[in-house]
């Protein structure tokens, strides 16, 4: 474990004003720090904040109060456009519905977030293909997302998390949509490109197997933290 | 970038082509552009290259009367070579066809006119054959169409037979349309003239002399001189020079007219754009959320949307100014009859330059407002789809800005497409009064359908209503767009039917309606003789005399011409009248119109001093007249000093008169004295002896008189069996009746409508792609609805029925917010413009608005087509 955290979480708050007055408090001064290469899991019941705190982690949206810091750079007092840089940079998703983007095919759609970034070429593509073969979809490159099944479309998601080498991937219940073997393979999957590339993962599920799989496990409710349990030897 | 224009291209896969569709709705727009703009260089083109056949002379000097002597020797010695016609209104008969007559237009020729252009004919020696002279006549080919008459046949006019020795297609400078329909040509040498016995008496005739000139004599020069020197003949002059600005004027209005016609359907198309890139943002809010977690930035996601749409207006601008070129070759035949002259196709670049630019600049600026939302799509938006809800555009200043800018660019192209700033300011503001109020109706009456639906009713009809108010629903612009189209087209149907309506209705029982003129005062027995034995007594009979104010509140005309302003009226049928040219209205309008109206006394219609008046006396107002001001005198003993007369109402304020005033008549030499004492309201469209200007009894008997006289024949043939009989006793009278002005009226407008219809057209065209484009944007949602409704057991025809019952109210709100402001328009139109009683006609309107819910409906259902044969399955995997 390196000394400097990839994810810094600092009294991070988020609330929204109601009207009159009142305010409502999805998040409450979360704090936490993760090192590189570590995994961790947020866990708790429907409406404790999950995909609030794994938002405001990624630079998806401003926090209320307190501040994200992704690889050594505060988030909080970027703009959108700036966050949107870093996210493409440092930055991998895996959506529980999967999200690709239904006019591209699946080479199409591992390529984005290096084109992005005005990148391509017959090198990156091949790494996109190597991804692909590695999810176990080397002869589905050109379908388009209707031509797969959940399973293989949240493979792609995935190769497409990975082809930025990112420092952090954020997975928002990745076997949600799932069924049950599909989504053994997903997790196998997950943790597997997690350890090649040395990934930090930051996972928000209900699937207390997956998340007895991760090295730490911050569980919420009403929007604080209320257990944070470090495995031993993560 | 290039990850844009990727994105953008890989993107629009799915939907390229419901994007070509959209892109579609403007195609029509720009097409009309362009190829009214292609009209209006081929039309500049026509009269550059044609401009001296436009008058077929280099001056044209026309009066009332033969040239004086000393006239006749100037010309000679200034022209080059001369050429001398006479023409007037008479009857024409066919021997071969049982003496059969129509009203013609007689012009005797004498000379080797045209100078320029051609004198086509059908054969071509018909013009040499004429020149030669004897009793031949070249005859408008329409009326020897009409008469079953060929070249070889025989006409009639007064006491000689004419062998007709061609068909007459074209004069220079003269338009078929009008003066087929209105009074068909026929020409006559000048020498044949004496043999009708038909000139001798008629007093509208109307002398020109036509000069060829050479280098040393400009005719503007010519012109000035021949005024200077013989101001008392009161001649009027017409040179090449006027008649080409007078077209190039009358041209232009006509093609900034269309073009506002075709910009209301580019603006329509743009609309539809709009409305249907709103719904393809909408489906896209979760690839532009994904794209800005993987780290795009609003501007590239913007930027790959903008590019869709910069490349979706693009390519209908493209398509339209192809079909804009194709259109192009069809203006001009469409406008043939209505051009005085010959159009060739000739292929121009400005135009469609100018077309597809400013279709492209409308269709982007219209994209740009429903794209601005996807600057505002959060990427939180990929994780909770209902952040996407909130995307709200309102009070964006970039909106604010685009808005703006969409209100200047149809101002500022509304200015450029109308003569004065105010009309253009004026159309822009009617055109976005009336989408607003077509909009603001279209969702009071879908409102209202919903709101007092019967809940009773079977469950698809209400499943159809309810569609209307779906999410994304697209109601409004649909009714907008086929409303407008619906209004457009019924206005021009309705205008058409109420003007042909109030001229049959005045010819009610009892009323005449076949008009006598040219009567002659030895002739009134025979001619009352003549129609009562053909069982039409004379109803009506009414003297005129013809005279000229030769004083007006004491001042000479001369005087107040010097310093009048000048209502171009009559000016606008070149030639025909010896009414004031062009150019004197202008010169007068630089000098009057400064002064304002009736400003310090001057500032009246030259017209209404220089025409001659044919004025009228009798004891007592006649049924169409109505005494509005003062008190009419019917009887003044012989001798009077000041002679009380009553004027019409409309020339009473053209002339900005008051009761009072004096005028001073010159009747053919003698001066007489009156007082305008009375004002009349006259209703003119009745086919009765009407007069701008009435004397009393007791002063203008002895004067040089003809007459008029109205009967009422039964049926067609009965009124060509009393024109037959009146023109076997006197040849020189001449018959107008009822049948003859509705046919020509008729005729004009259907010519003249044709070609607005045929524009508006563009307008109904796109308002149906609009209705396709939107029911294809909306046809996953509408699968996605199937199915649902499939799985929960509905048939298959109950989901026909719904999408029947849909497309039928759509269909039905749309004809009916078309068909009343069609009706209102029309009632506008009667009322204000045409001063008719405003009346609905109800036969016409119900066609149009069934007719559009038809084309509604059809549409719909075709666009539809398989909505309900999806496996539900596939659907619900499918993501656009």
């Amino acid at each position: 474990m390196s000394a400097e955290p990839i994810l810094k979480v600092e009294r991070l708050t988020k609330s929204y004003p109601l009207g009159g007055g009142a305010v409502l408090t999805v998040l409450r001064e979360v704090s936490f720090d993760l090192p590189a290469g570590a995994s961790l899991a947020i866990v708790g019941p429907s409406g404790s904040g999950k995909t609030t705190l794994l938002g405001l982690c990624a630079g998806l949206d401003r926090p209320s109060g307190g501040e994200v810091v992704i690889a050594g750079r505060p988030i909080g007092a970027l703009s959108e456009d700036d966050r949107a840089r870093v996210r493409n940079e440092h930055v991998g998703f895996v959506f529980q519905n999967f999200q690709l983007i239904p006019t591209l095919t699946a080479l199409e759609n591992v390529m984005v977030p290096v084109e992005l970034r005005g990148e391509g070429g017959p090198e990156l593509l091949a790494e996109a293909r190597a991804l692909l073969a590695r999810v176990g979809l080397g002869e589905r490159c050109d379908h388009y997302p209707v031509q797969l099944s959940g399973g293989e479309q949240q493979r792609v998601a995935l190769a497409r998390a990975f082809i930025n080498r990112p420092r952090i991937l954020f997975c928002d219940e990745p076997t949600g949509n799932l069924d049950g073997d599909t989504a053994h393979a997903m997790v196998d999957l997950i943790f597997g490109l997690n350890r090649e590339k040395g990934t930090t993962l930051v996972l928000v599920t209900h699937d207390l197997e997956l998340a007895g799989r991760c090295g730490r496990v911050i569980r919420l409710r009403g929007g604080a933290v209320v257990a944070d349990e470090v495995r031993a030897g993560s | 970038m290039s990850f844009i224009l990727r994105m953008a291209w890989r993107d629009s896969r799915a939907s390229r082509r419901r994007l070509l569709l959209f892109s579609s709705s403007v195609v029509l727009g720009i097409a009309a552009l362009v190829a009214i703009g292609a009209l209006g260089v081929n039309l500049e083109h026509a009269i550059d290259g044609q401009a001296k056949a436009l008058l077929g002379a280099d001056l044209i000097v026309t009066s009332r009367s033969e040239l004086p002597e000393a006239a006749r020797q100037r010309v000679a010695e200034l022209a080059v070579e001369q050429a001398r016609e006479v023409s007037f209104s008479s009857m024409a008969a066919f021997p071969a066809r049982d003496g059969l007559t129509r009203l013609v237009n007689v012009r005797a020729l004498e000379g080797a006119f045209p100078f320029y252009g051609d004198l086509a004919t059908v054969p071509a020696d018909a013009p040499v054959r004429l020149r030669a002279g004897g009793a031949v006549a070249i005859v408008e080919e329409t009326l020897l169409r009409q008469f079953g008459t060929e070249v070889g046949g025989r006409i009639r006019l007064g006491r000689t037979e004419f062998t007709v020795v061609g068909s007459l297609q074209k004069l220079p400078g003269e338009s078929s349309a009008f003066t087929a329909t209105v009074a068909p040509r026929v020409l006559i040498p000048l020498a044949a003239l004496p043999g009708t016995g038909l000139a001798e008496t008629n007093v509208l005739i109307r002398h020109r002399t036509l000069l060829r000139l050479d280098a040393a004599h400009p005719a503007e020069q010519v012109e000035r001189e021949l005024r200077r020197e013989f101001r008392a003949e009161r001649l009027s002059f017409d040179t090449v020079a006027e008649r080409r600005r007078n077209l190039g004027r009358a041209l232009e209005n006509i093609e900034g007219f269309l073009s506002l016609v075709g910009f209301v359907a580019l603006l329509l198309g743009a609309i539809g754009v709009a409305s249907a890139i709103h719904v393809y943002v909408r489906q896209k809010i979760a690839t532009v959320a994904v794209l800005r977690c993987l780290g795009a930035t609003a501007r590239q996601s913007f930027a790959v949307y903008l590019v869709q749409g910069v490349a979706l207006g693009f390519v209908g601008a493209l398509a339209g100014a192809a079909l804009g070129v194709g259109v192009q070759f069809m203006l001009p035949r469409l406008l043939h009859d209505l051009l005085p002259f010959e159009v060739e196709f000739v292929f121009a670049w400005a135009p469609v330059v100018r077309g597809l630019a400013s279709g492209l600049v409308i269709c982007v600026l219209f994209t740009l407002l429903p794209l601005l939302a996807v600057r505002r799509v959060p990427p939180l938006a990929a994780l909770r789809s209902a952040y996407a809800d909130g995307i709200s555009a309102a009070r964006d200043p970039w909106r604010v800005a685009i808005v703006a800018l969409i209100v200047a660019a149809v101002i500022g192209f509304s200015i450029w497409q109308t003569p004065r700033v105010r009309d253009g300011v004026a159309f822009a503001v009617a055109m976005f009064v009336g989408f607003g109020l077509l909009a603001g109706l279209a969702k009071a009456v879908a409102w209202a359908a919903r709101r007092w639906l019967p809940s009773g009713l079977p469950y698809v009809v209400r499943q159809g209503v309810a569609n209307l108010h779906r999410p994304n629903n697209r109601t409004v612009l649909l009714l907008v767009s086929l409303g407008l189209g619906t209004f457009l087209m019924l206005t021009l149907v309705l205008t058409r039917t109420t003007l042909l309506r109030e001229i049959e209705l005045t010819s009610g029982p009892g009323r005449p309606n076949l008009l006598l003129f040219d009567i002659q005062e030895d002739q009134l027995d025979a001619v009352a003789k003549a129609t009562a034995a053909e069982g039409a007594p004379v109803i009506v009979q009414a003297p005129i005399v013809t005279m000229r104010i030769a004083k007006l509140k004491g001042r000479k005309v001369e005087d107040w011409l010097r310093q009048s302003r000048v209502t171009p009226l009559e000016a606008a049928v070149p030639g025909a009248s010896a009414e004031p040219t062009e150019a004197e209205n202008e010169r007068a309008l630089k000098e009057g119109g400064r002064r304002g109206r009736f400003g310090a006394g001057n500032g009246l219609p030259a017209w209404t001093l220089r025409r001659e008046y044919r004025a009228s006396y009798r004891g007592r107002l006649e049924g169409s007249e109505r005494l509005v001001q003062g008190k009419f005198t019917g009887q003044v003993e012989a001798g009077e000093a000041v002679v009380p007369i009553s004027i019409e109402e409309g020339l009473f304020k053209e002339m900005g008169l008051q009761l009072g005033d004096e005028i001073e008549w010159d009747v053919q030499g003698v001066p007489i004295r009156t007082r305008v004492t009375s004002v009349r309201a006259v209703e003119w469209r009745r086919l009765e002896p009407n007069f701008f200007v009435l004397f009393p009894e007791g002063v203008l008997e002895g004067a040089p008189r003809f007459h008029v006289a109205a009967v009422r024949a039964t049926d067609p043939d009965h009124s060509a069996r009393i024109q037959r009989a009146v023109v076997a006793a006197s040849p020189n009278v001449s018959a107008i009746d009822l049948a003859l002005v509705l046919q020509t009226v008729d005729g004009i407008f259907t010519k003249v409508a044709f070609v607005i219809q045929f524009m508006a057209m563009f307008t109904v065209v796109t308002g149906v792609i609009v209705l396709a484009g939107a029911v294809l944007t909306g046809r996953f949602q509408r699968v996605r609805e199937s199915v649902l409704l499939r799985t929960l057991g509905a048939t298959r025809r109950q989901l026909r029925a719904i999408e029947l019952v849909e497309y039928a109210v759509l269909g039905a709100l749309a004809a009916l917010v078309g068909g009343g402001l069609a009706t209102a328009a029309n009632a506008l139109l009667a009322t204000f413009i045409f001063r008719l009683s405003a009346s609905v006609p109800w036969l016409p309107l119900v066609v149009g608005t069934v007719a559009a819910a038809v084309v509604t409906v059809v549409t719909g259902l075709l666009t539809s087509r398989g909505v309900a044969d999806h496996p539900p399955l596939q659907v619900l995997r499918q993501e656009t």
